[in-house]
């Protein structure tokens, strides 16, 4: 108490800290990187564990003994998908109608803000079809989904068949006390979005759908699954969400249980877990898919079907299966048992999925990393000790003008650049994304001098702090909500942010501040993001993916609402115009 | 009133005629009606209706033979003029099964009228549901202020009545009241027979529990004794619905037979009933075709027009001996002849759903859309929304649209909530134009509980009660004033107003809404954290702020002054 109270103190406390400014400074970011490295340190990472026991102590003797009937349906669905060339609507309707399912559809259409060059769409019209197992004495308020994206090509027929041949094993039980919804989904994302904005009766994008749908009440949980293929080697999860949104940690554990009880290889971001935890290489793996799923978690992406329920409050994974080179394939049977398992747990739930952890970091499918562990990393890299206000109301302006022009411009202006320039609507986009971006670094930034008392010491003192203040709120507010985005802004915009001076030696600095920006962040993040899946990627590639994860990213805000976008554009770039303003004082 | 002016006769009556008047004055009928729902499914409804020639309001009955005694007294000793109580598990899904001919909300229902007589309602009201609760191992005794509402105009007397003042009516709905065996058992112990004979030996707990659908309900009320309506009877109607789900249970094939269904037949009528029947609904889907075949073939044949839609009937006779002549019992089979297809599906003429739009724990929606596929009527219909008071609704953003347009209710009673005592109960009169799709939204915020008023289960959120709509639909076929009393009993509970329109009461799903939980382990980690930041952050504040600094002065002098001070204030000098 007498620390803060008695002033002889309190001068010599403040004091040590002003002297030491510098080295403290550095040493509290090396401080937070060293805490993030080591959360990959297998023994600082709990195991996972379920805490709800409505889950946990429940025993369940899966019964599923049809994968040769998923097969089959799989084949035909995949015979009417080529005769229809898309989804095979009536076909659907029939099959899921003769196995006692109440049948609905769901028609949607929406244009994209301008057209999507990797997925080749633009004016996009589609039919959802699903299936409602009505529980039997149950009056419809909880139901559980499972959800089967239905893409162009051969991919996912065997998820459909599989999830038909499921729909009527399960038809068949009278335990369910919640509805099932079995969910064919066309366009993937957009399909998933059409439908669940409809469900909910709410309009957040401009998805525009028709028909009368069939509710189950309040959806608990959700499982998206994609199968390409007859027998599988793994199952990959994903569980970033839109938004960097994580499902429940129980969900994760409860697939995790019963991969383990079926003896099904699992992975998480493609990486199986090592036994062993004590070798070097053992850390590096463990670091390598930590990262990957910060990085996966940073792009605020919805990486499967499941990402969008999220927003819903509906727990939600999506399982892939892979079919890769290893020895042991499983079939269809192992397939279907372990999502029995699943679904007839969750049946069980007499809550919401609540118990567990929100926010994790996964080192591996069995260890986790929760929040009150990795926060202190964060703290430690925004940790900054530093020390007229009227002149910095113009560069304020700017920089805000600077990032609302390039929140709006793009998109609004995308036809007047077609019509001048030979480029695609898409390129368009892109590249008036980029031009702004580097026009704002061009722009005056020597308002200030216009009034009086700008141009001195003072001046670019408040600025800066000013600027720092408000980085540090940002990266803050952002890290309890999306950490891996917050951390992965923090570890590249503090040192450089902290370090910027008008005086100094301004060429370095400005490498420095530019090599800190947002979007350069991006660009280092796809690489080594390659780096990690060991595809490493050539700077064209990387810079042609770079292009395509601008053009990504727009897109997610206009059709699913991401957040990513306008955050960097309305907060972040901002926020360094005004540290560029700080270097360019003068 | 009348029962008054006829006391004295019944009296006058009594002891000459007692042998041959008893069997007169209480009477029981049995009926079960099969109906194949168009889905394939199959609902049995039984109908256990007993009659009684007395009075039981005036007190004067002490001997009771048919009537259960224990609902009898009930009714004598609370002023009960009427008295519904459903239990229900499970949702009658009226687009895939059609109209009900008795629908229920899930959950527990119940609702009353009480005798003019009755001076405190609501201590009636409260005692009979305490004492309900009882008779039917039931959570009855839940039923308080919070989920009690008076309704103006869904609810009207059942049975005889003069005057309809609504303040004597009460009517509650506890939407998560689970029913199992435990409320059966004393449901089935008022029949007279018991399980032991007659229709009643069907009602095997496990059998019934093995369906999609389960209602049983118990209706008390008033009637005519005869056409003349100079004196009072009353009626016990205890009523079983049962759907079954042929599909699951016959992989994939929906014929069924009355053994299949209850693992029992029937080999006699109740020895005490005056009436034994099973009504077997054969109706033609289709013109052209037949589709479905029973055995064994009816004795008779039995043509009603039931909610508008002229049914045929096969009908067994329980009490005519040529019925067991054959085989010792009686096992209703039907078989479908060939699959149905999901075209030929009709849909019901007034059908409703409702849920909760938005997402997020501050506000929400209240969504319901009312259907009407009457290719050419429009009809009214009266909706009765009661929203529990945390659940704070906004009356202005109530929106009734049909066909694009605003919609105007003719009639609106609103009685808003009061936090922890009375829920918000919504009552509108709605034109529905023909062949139309009704939407009513209204948004609502959720409210932040006391943390000791939620519920064991938080999480799973809090239940809305059904809402009610209460219609009169435009019938396509005229209907014939039936007697009563001849006509089968499913087909008389509902008093029909004139021949062009019947009936029809639905009820909504109920809706699970969560509202923001707190953490339930976070009070000692607040405690915690609360007691460190008063503690440190300030503490040390207010340390600051309220300490007052004074400007050292260095002292001169030290020893001396001390000193000589001391020897000031024996002589009494100011110190120096």
């Amino acid at each position: 108490m007498g620390l803060l109270s008695d002033p002889h103190c309190r001068r010599a406390l403040s004091r040590l800290v002003l002297r030491l400014n510098t080295p403290l400074c550095t040493l509290s970011y090396v401080a937070g990187l060293g805490w993030f490295l080591a959360l990959a340190f297998q023994p600082l990472a709990p195991r996972t564990y379920m805490s709800e026991n409505a889950m946990g102590s429940t025993m369940v003797e899966e019964q599923f003994l049809f994968g040769e009937r998923a097969l089959s349906y799989a084949r035909e669905f995949a015979g009417h998908k080529k005769k229809a060339g898309g989804m095979p609507v009536a076909w659907l309707e029939k099959t899921m109608w003769n196995l006692g399912l109440e049948v609905h559809r769901q028609p949607f259409s929406r244009t994209l803000p301008f057209p999507d060059e990797t997925r080749e769409r633009y004016m996009v019209k589609g039919t959802n079809v699903y299936g409602i197992l009505r529980a039997p004495r149950a009056a419809s308020t909880e139901s559980l989904v499972l959800s089967v994206p239905c893409s162009e090509g051969p991919h996912n027929n065997q998820a459909v068949g599989l999830m038909l041949a499921l729909a009527s094993y399960f038809r068949g039980q009278i335990y369910w006390a919640k509805d099932i919804i079995f969910l064919v989904n066309e366009h993937d994302l957009l399909g998933m979005e059409a439908w669940l904005e409809a469900y909910h009766d709410v309009n957040i994008t401009e998805v525009r759908s028709s028909g009368t749908l069939g509710r189950a009440g309040a959806i608990q949980a959700a499982i998206a699954l994609e199968l390409s293929s007859d027998v599988i080697t793994s199952f990959d999860v994903a569980v970033e969400g839109l938004n960097g949104q994580l499902p429940n940690l129980d969900l994760l554990n409860l697939f995790h249980a019963f991969c383990q009880k079926n003896g099904l290889l699992c992975t998480i971001q493609g990486k199986l877990q090592r036994s062993d935890w004590d070798s070097l290489p053992a850390y590096a793996h463990s670091l390598q898919t930590l990262l990957l799923m910060v990085l996966a978690q940073a792009s605020g992406r919805p990486h499967g079907d499941h990402g969008l329920f999220l927003r819903y409050r509906i727990e939600a994974i999506t399982l892939r299966g892979i079919n890769s080179f290893r020895q042991y394939k499983y079939d269809m049977t192992t397939v279907g048992k372990t999502l029995e398992g699943m679904f007839r747990k969750l049946n069980n739930l007499l809550e919401r999925l609540h118990q567990s952890y929100f926010f994790y970091l996964l080192p591996s499918l069995s260890r986790f990393v929760s929040i009150g562990v990795y926060m202190p990393a964060f703290g430690f890299l925004i940790l900054e000790s530093r020390p007229g206000l009227l002149a910095l109301v113009p560069p304020l302006l700017i920089c805000h003008a600077a990032g609302l022009a390039l929140y709006f411009l793009p998109v609004l202006g995308q036809h007047v650049a077609t019509q001048h320039f030979p480029v695609s609507e898409s390129e368009a986009v892109v590249l008036t994304v980029i031009a702004i971006y580097v026009a704002g670094m061009a722009l005056p930034h020597n308002t200030h001098r216009v009034l009086a008392g700008g141009g001195s010491d003072r001046g670019w003192m408040t600025l800066k702090l000013l600027a720092l203040l408000y980085l540090a709120v940002q990266l803050g507010c952002l890290a309890l909500l999306n950490f891996s985005l917050g951390f992965l802004l923090a570890a590249t915009m503090v040192p450089a942010a902290a370090a910027v001076q008008p005086n100094g030696p301004k060429v370095l600095l400005a490498v420095l501040l530019v090599l800190a920006t947002p979007a350069v962040t991006l660009l280092l993040g796809i690489f080594l993001q390659r780096e990690l899946v060991e595809a490493p990627a050539a700077v064209a590639e990387g810079w042609q993916l770079f292009l395509a994860a601008v053009a990504e990213g727009l897109l997610q805000h206009h059709l699913y609402g991401s957040l990513l976008f306008p955050f960097l554009a309305l907060c972040a770039y901002p926020c360094w115009l005004l540290l560029w303003n700080v270097l360019f004082w003068k | 009133m009348l029962a008054a002016l006829l006391l004295p006769l019944l009296l006058a009556a009594g002891p000459g005629r007692a042998g041959a008047g008893r069997e007169r004055r209480d009477a029981l009928r049995e009926e079960l009606l099969l109906s194949p729902l168009p889905a394939g499914d199959v609902a049995a409804t039984f109908q256990f209706r007993t009659r009684w020639d007395a009075d039981l309001q005036r007190g004067a009955v002490s001997h009771y033979r048919l009537f259960p005694k224990a609902l009898g007294r009930l009714v004598a000793a609370l002023g009960v003029r009427e008295l519904h109580l459903a239990l229900t598990q499970g949702f009658w899904r009226t687009q895939a099964w059609g109209q009900p001919p008795l629908q229920a909300p899930a959950g527990a229902e119940l609702w009353v009228w009480f005798q003019p007589t009755v001076t405190d309602v609501d201590k009636a009201w409260k005692e009979l549901s305490n004492i309900l609760s009882g008779i039917f191992c039931a959570s009855l005794n839940f039923i308080d202020s919070t989920n009690t509402v008076t309704p103006t105009a869904s609810f009207k007397p059942l049975g005889l009545a003069n005057g309809t003042d609504h303040h004597l009516l009460r009517y509650a709905v506890l939407p998560r009241e689970v029913v199992c065996t435990e409320n059966l058992t004393p449901w089935k112990k008022l029949l007279p027979c018991g399980s032991k004979a007659g229709l009643a030996v069907l009602l095997k707990a496990e059998r019934l529990f093995h369906s999609s659908y389960h209602s049983q309900a118990v209706h008390i009320r008033p009637v005519c004794r005869d056409a003349s309506c100079l004196a009072v009877s009353w009626e016990l109607r205890q009523t079983l619905t049962v759907v079954f789900d042929t599909f699951s249970s016959g992989q994939g094939k929906k014929d069924w037979s009355l053994f299949k269904m209850f693992s029992r037949t029937l080999t006699d009528a109740c020895p005490l009933a005056s009436q034994s029947k099973v009504y077997v609904d054969i109706s033609p889907k289709n013109k052209e075709k037949e589709l479905l075949e029973v055995t064994p073939p009816p004795v008779s044949v039995h043509e009603a027009i039931v909610q508008g839609d002229k049914r045929t009937y096969a009908v067994y006779d329980l009490l005519s001996p040529s019925l067991f002549n054959t085989s010792r019992s009686l096992n209703v089979q039907l078989k479908w002849k060939r699959p149905q297809d999901s075209s030929e599906l009709p849909t019901p003429v007034l059908h409703a759903q409702r849920y909760v739009s938005g997402y997020g724990l501050q506000t929400g929606e209240i969504s319901t859309l009312i259907y009407n596929t009457h290719p050419y009527r429009a009809f009214p219909v009266i909706l009765l929304e009661t929203v529990p008071w945390y659940l704070r609704l906004y009356v202005h953003t109530l929106t009734i649209v049909t066909k694009g347009k605003e919609n105007k209710p003719s009639y609106i009673h609103y009685q808003p909530a009061q936090d922890r005592r009375r829920p918000h109960l919504l009552e509108m009169l709605i034109q529905l134009p023909a062949n139309s799709v009704t939407k009513i939204t209204i948004q609502f915020e959720r409210a932040l509980l006391k943390w000791t008023e939620y519920t064991p289960d938080p999480n799973h959120g809090f239940y809305v009660s059904s809402s009610v709509l209460s219609a009169l639909v435009p019938s396509v076929i005229a209907m014939k004033d039936m007697d009563v009393e001849q006509s089968p009993l499913f087909t008389s509970l509902f008093p029909s107003s004139d021949g062009s329109s019947y009936f029809v009461r639905l009820y909504t799903e109920p809706l699970l809404v969560n509202l923001p939980t707190p953490d339930f382990s976070m009070p000692y980690n607040v405690i915690c954290l609360t007691c460190t930041v008063v503690a440190v952050c300030y503490g040390s504040f207010y340390n600051l702020l309220t300490r007052t600094f004074h400007v050292e002065e260095p002292s001169r002098g030290g020893l001396a002054k001390r000193l000589a001070n001391i020897i000031r204030k024996f002589r009494g000098v100011p110190p120096l």
